[in-house]
C-alpha cells in the first residue's frame, strides 16, 4: 500500500473516530450541532464498542445501565458474599474516569475558609504520617431503586443493585483535618476529584459533593487508598477515595485531590436542588417541588436485599428453603429482620448477625417451609434501631425518584 | 528493407519479452496472492467505510447502533443528545412532554446542552410518543422470571 494512501486512510478514520457523529448524522440527513467543547482526543462516540465487563473486570451479570458515564448495576443474587469483591460492586460516575494517573505525584490538598492554613499531603506523607484503618462501609446510590417510582423520575433506572459493602482501608479524615487545623467555622467538607465533566469543559466539575463536618470527623469516615486489601480499582477511585458509609455513595468522592473545609454547606456541582435532595414535607405523586423545599440527604434509609437463591428458583414440595442475605441501615443498625411468604399476613423472624463494625450491613438467614404448592413470593423487611421497618410498597414519591428502599422480594415456585 | 525487418522482428522479440516478463510478474502475483490471501483482503478492509455503513441499520424497529426506537425522529435524538451521553439513558427514562423539556431545559441550564432551535419540538414529540410513562401502580408484579431447579 502506498504511503499517501495509507496516510489518507488513516486521517479518515481519525475523522471517523473524532466526529463519527457528525458524518452519520450528514449521512442520515440530519442537521447537527456540536455545542460540546469535547477535547481533541476524546471520542466522542456513545455507540457500544467498548466491552465494560473486560475494561472493569465485572462479573457478566452486572447490568450496563450507561456507557457515557459508564454505569453498571450488579444484582442480589451477585452480592451473597459476606464482603462485596471487586467484580460485583457497582460503578457509578456522573462524569469521564480519569486517565493516566500519576500516583508519584498525587497530592490531597487541604483547604476552604474553615482551616486555618491550607496544607498539601503527597500521597505516601498520607500513608505515612496517620495511622491506618479498615473498615467495612456499605455504600448505596442515593438512586438505587429509581426504576419503580411513578411518575417516573429521571436518571439511571437503578433496580436494586447500586450497593456494596466493601472493605476500605485508608487514614481518618478526622486526624488529617486535625493535623491541618479547622476553626470553630467548619460547617462542611467538600471535596474536588480528577473526574472530567461529560461535556469535555475542563473549567466544569462533574460532581463535587461532602458531607457535614459531624460526619466528616466521625471514626469510619476515611481517606481510602485500599478497597479490599488491594490499590482501589480505577473505577472505584484509585488512587484515593473519600468514603463516607451510610450516606449516599455520592457523597464517597473518587480519585479525590482536594477537600474544601467550608464555612457554608458545600456549594459543588450536584449539592444544589434537586440532585441528592428529597422534599423537606412529602408530595404528593409528581407534584412540582420548589428548590428550597428539598432537602439534603444525609442517612440512607433501612433496607435489606435477599442474595440466596436467586429469584425464580423451583423447589420439590415438602423441601424447606433457606434464604440468607444482608440489611443495612445509613447510620443506624438493623435491629429486626422477617421474611414473608404471604405478601406479608404473616411475618417470620430471621437470624441477624451484628455488624463487623459501624456501618457495615449485617447478614441474614431464615429457613423457609411451603404450606402448599404453588407460587410464592419471598419478601424480606427490615427495621432499624429507631424502630422504622422498611415499607412493603414504594417509598413516598419524590422528583429525583431517591431513597426507594421497599422490601425487596423473590418468586419461588414450589411443586 | 532487410533493415526494416530486422527492427521490426527486435520490436517483435521486444513485445514477446514484455509479455513474458509481464506473465512471469503476474503468475509469481498470483502464487504470491495465493499464498498470502490476506494481502489482498486487507487492502479490500482499507477500503471499506469503517463501521459508518451499519450504524444506520434498523432492525425490528430498532436503530441498532443506539438501541433507540427507529420511528420519526430518531435521528435527531442520535445527533443532538449522545455527544454527551449514551442514548441508554434515553431509553431507560419515560415522561410525558412538559418532563422531557424540563429535562432539556435542565441540560441547557447546567450541562451544556445547545439550542435545538426547531428541532426541540421534534426531539420532544419523538420522546413523548416512544418513551412516554407506563403506569405501575405503588407496586409491580415481578416480571421476566428466570426459573430454574434449584439444587442443593
Amino acid at each position: 500500500m502506498s504511503n499517501s494512501k495509507s496516510k489518507s486512510n488513516e486521517g479518515r478514520r481519525r475523522f471517523i473516530r473524532n466526529a463519527s457523529l457528525a458524518t452519520f448524522s450528514a449521512a442520515l440527513g440530519a442537521e447537527i450541532v456540536f455545542g460540546c467543547n469535547m477535547p481533541k482526543d476524546y471520542v466522542p462516540v456513545a455507540f457500544k464498542e467498548d466491552d465494560p465487563y473486560q475494561l472493569f473486570n465485572k462479573h457478566k451479570d452486572l447490568i450496563v445501565l450507561n456507557n457515557k458515564p459508564w454505569n453498571l448495576e450488579s444484582q442480589p443474587h451477585i452480592l451473597d458474599d459476606r464482603v462485596t469483591p471487586e467484580d460485583k460492586m457497582f460503578i457509578r460516575n456522573n462524569g469521564v474516569i480519569p486517565k493516566d494517573i500519576n500516583v508519584r505525584n498525587w497530592n490531597l490538598i487541604i483547604d476552604g475558609e474553615a482551616v486555618t492554613s491550607p496544607k498539601t499531603y503527597s500521597l505516601s506523607e498520607l500513608k505515612k504520617k496517620f495511622k491506618h484503618y479498615t473498615y467495612q462501609l456499605t455504600l448505596e446510590c442515593g438512586g438505587n431503586g429509581r426504576s419503580e417510582f411513578y411518575p417516573p423520575a429521571s436518571g439511571n433506572q437503578w433496580k436494586t443493585g447500586a450497593v456494596s459493602c466493601a472493605n476500605w482501608t485508608g487514614v481518618r479524615l478526622k486526624d488529617v483535618l486535625n493535623d491541618v487545623g479547622i476553626t470553630d467555622e467548619a460547617v462542611y467538607i467538600g471535596y474536588h476529584a480528577a473526574d472530567v465533566h461529560l461535556s469535555g469543559n475542563p473549567d466544569k466539575e462533574p460532581i463535587s459533593r461532602g458531607v457535614p463536618i459531624s460526619k466528616a470527623m466521625q471514626e469510619e469516615t476515611l481517606l481510602a487508598f485500599a478497597m479490599n486489601g488491594k490499590d482501589i480499582p480505577l473505577a472505584h477511585g484509585y488512587p484515593l477515595r473519600l468514603v463516607a458509609g451510610g450516606f449516599p455513595a455520592s457523597a464517597s468522592g473518587k480519585w479525590l485531590e482536594r477537600i474544601s473545609v467550608r464555612n457554608i454547606v458545600h456549594d459543588g456541582p450536584k449539592m444544589a436542588a434537586p440532585s441528592y435532595r428529597v422534599p423537606c414535607k412529602p408530595v404528593a405523586p409528581g407534584e412540582k417541588v420548589a428548590d428550597e423545599d428539598m432537602c439534603i440527604i444525609e442517612s440512607m434509609p433501612v433496607k435489606s436485599l435477599i442474595t440466596y437463591p436467586k429469584t425464580g428458583a423451583m423447589i420439590r414440595s415438602g423441601e424447606s428453603l433457606e434464604v440468607r442475605g444482608h440489611a443495612w441501615a445509613g447510620e443506624l443498625e438493623v435491629s429486626e429482620m422477617e421474611v414473608s411468604i404471604d405478601f406479608g399476613e404473616t411475618w417470620q423472624q430471621c437470624q441477624l448477625e451484628k455488624p463487623v463494625n459501624r456501618l457495615a450491613w449485617q447478614h441474614f438467614k431464615s429457613t423457609l417451609k411451603f404450606p402448599k404448592e404453588g407460587y410464592y413470593e419471598v419478601w424480606a423487611k427490615a427495621t432499624d434501631s429507631k424502630g422504622v421497618a422498611q415499607p412493603m410498597v414504594v417509598p413516598g414519591w419524590n422528583p429525583k425518584g431517591y431513597l426507594n428502599n421497599a422490601c425487596h422480594r423473590i418468586a419461588v415456585k414450589v411443586g | 528493407m532487410n533493415k526494416e525487418l530486422i527492427n521490426s522482428l527486435k520490436g517483435l522479440l521486444g513485445l514477446l519479452l514484455g509479455l513474458s516478463i509481464f506473465l512471469v510478474v503476474f503468475m509469481v502475483g498470483l502464487l504470491v496472492i495465493n499464498q498470502n490471501p490476506e494481502l489482498l483482503l486487507s487492502e479490500v478492509e482499507e477500503e471499506k467505510p469503517v463501521s459508518l455503513v451499519q450504524d444506520d441499520l434498523v432492525k425490528d424497529g430498532v436503530h441498532v447502533a443506539t438501541g433507540l426506537v427507529a420511528k420519526e425522529g430518531y435521528e435527531l435524538v442520535v445527533a443532538n443528545c449522545t455527544n454527551c451521553h449514551a442514548a441508554d439513558l434515553v431509553i431507560q427514562n419515560r415522561g410525558d412532554k412538559e418532563h422531557w423539556v424540563s429535562l432539556i431545559n435542565w441540560m441547557q441550564e447546567t450541562q451544556g446542552l445547545w439550542d435545538l432551535g426547531d428541532n426541540e419540538e421534534k426531539i420532544v414529540a419523538y420522546l413523548s410518543e416512544n418513551y412516554a410513562p407506563i403506569q405501575k401502580g405503588r407496586r409491580a408484579n415481578l416480571t421476566d422470571i428466570e426459573w430454574y431447579e434449584l439444587k442443593d
